[in-house]
């Protein structure tokens, strides 16, 4: 179990070192998005209309924050749990999508996407909302404002904490940490 | 005859909402301390740890420790000798919600129609209220913020007498074993029994209001209760799902009568924020 600190954009020479239980401290921008944001941004893939941002080496975090006080960049925002998006990752990841910060095992074809197109996805840990956000430093409702905290925000981070739970390698921390502890 | 302005519940649950979010429960931060001491996976303790940790950040810094900051539900219990004056007792309560989500800085996780629209309702209402007249001249509230996470996880099955102990037993274990890494272990089970359909899944949500170490009243009961976190605990979920030993902090069960062809039983799972919190007025 490695620690890294990772830059996005994410690149494949990035993501070839990580293995399923390393730890990572990712800076950069991030965008968020849960399920209705989602389902907007594939039916634009399908119409071939612009995206609200570069999917190209993109990490999305799966949050709805809550409210800033005043004086912060965001409120509380710890990962929701990433199974309902998985019908719409795989799309995502066709598109350049290179990281996926959620919490929550993932569907197997969802797995088989991260293992062809070379993507991650990081574990954060709910509920430790007030803590992730302290790694938050600025951040922006670019698309959907209407969804209120399901909104696409861009996020500036610094040092998020999550944990590599599958690897580009086709490796499952939810099925091989439990075998590893199961016990008879 | 006591009479009590229904402004005094408004306030009570605005307070509550906010303090519930903001702040760990003591059973619940000591049962995570003891499970930190007993973990062997490395990861399982790095996450302890950042749980701990962010306890102390939305202590310090009054913000909720979970962004996912439930919907608001109420177990109240009216004394029978109460008079409610000055306006609509549920009306009150869903103000008091209204108020304490926004002041709070709370989220708002309330969809209007749960299907077609999907449109959040802006203020947290409405909240879900389960009420009970009892005897006396008090009111006591609890509220108890539940998140998605853990909620999405639960289950009402309509077992077969035949099904036994047994059945139950593999039942709860089932669920948890299908939940992983969802509903944000360390987890805490909350078990209905009985009664019918509905009932068991409120027995099974107010079972998780109880400290943790309060065995059911019933020693049978209380022996099924430590049997199955025993069996959970050796499932390997761990924290977050990420594998450990970790996987719940407890498991309580509460029963009622039923009828003779039935036995409902609920599983509710709660996540290890656990909210909730207690008044009397």
């Amino acid at each position: 179990m490695a620690e890294y600190k990772l830059k996005t954009p994410l690149e494949e020479k990035d993501l070839e070192k990580l293995k399923i239980g390393d730890q990572i401290l990712l800076s950069g921008i991030i965008y968020t998005a849960r399920d209705a944001a989602h389902k907007k941004v594939v039916d634009l893939i399908e119409k071939n209309e612009p995206l609200p941002f570069d999917m190209k080496g993109a990490v999305i975090y799966y949050v709805g924050p809550a409210p800033a006080k005043p004086g912060y960049a965001i409120g509380s925002a710890g990962p929701t749990t990433s199974y309902r998006m998985d019908p719409y990752a795989p799309i995502l990841m066709n598109h350049g999508l290179k990281g996926m910060i959620g919490k929550g095992p993932r569907s197997q074809s969802v797995i088989d996407s991260m293992v062809k197109n070379k993507a991650v996805y990081l574990a954060a840990v709910g509920g430790a909302a007030a803590l992730i956000a302290k790694s938050i430093k600025k951040a922006e409702i670019i698309a959907y404002e209407d969804l209120k905290s399901e909104a696409i925000r861009r996020l500036e981070v610094e040092d998020f904490p999550c944990v590599v739970a599958n690897d580009i390698y086709g490796n499952d921390l939810y099925k091989e940490g439990t075998a590893k502890y199961k016990e008879e | 005859m006591r009479e009590v302005d229904v402004t005094e519940l408004t306030d009570a649950v605005k307070r509550m909402v906010i303090e519930s979010n903001y702040y760990i429960v003591d059973d619940v931060s000591n049962a995570l301390k003891k499970a930190y001491e007993k973990e062997t996976s490395e990861t399982g303790k790095a996450i302890l740890k950042m749980i701990f940790a962010n306890h102390e950040v939305s202590r310090k810094e009054k913000m909720p420790m979970c962004q996912d900051t439930g919907v608001a539900v109420f177990f109240v219990e009216i004394g029978q000798e109460i008079h409610l004056v000055n306006g609509n007792y549920e009306d009150a309560i869903n103000e008091g919600v209204r108020q304490g989500y926004k002041e709070g800085y709370l989220r708002k996780s309330m969809v209007g129609d749960p299907v077609i629209e999907r449109k959040n309702t802006g203020d947290n209402t409405p909240a879900v209220i389960h009420t009970r007249i009892v005897r006396g001249d008090k009111i006591k509230i609890i509220v108890a913020p539940k998140g998605g996470g853990s909620e999405n996880m639960s289950e009402v099955r309509m077992m077969k007498a035949a099904d036994g102990m047994e059945g139950v037993m593999d039942f709860v274990v089932e669920r948890v074993s299908k939940s992983g890494g969802n509903p944000c272990p360390p987890v805490i089970v909350g078990v209905g029994i009985g009664g019918d359909f509905e009932m068991s899944a409120i027995l099974a949500k107010k079972s998780l209001l109880r400290n943790i170490g309060e065995r059911n009243s019933n020693p049978k009961y209380a022996k099924v209760e430590e049997e199955l976190l025993e069996r959970i605990n050796k499932l390997g979920i761990g924290p977050m799902g990420l594998g450990g030993k970790t996987t719940a902090l407890e498991v309580f069960i509460e029963y009622i009568p039923c009828h003779i062809a039935s036995m409902p039983v609920a599983v509710n799972l709660n996540c290890h924020v656990a909210r909730h919190i207690k008044i009397i007025i």
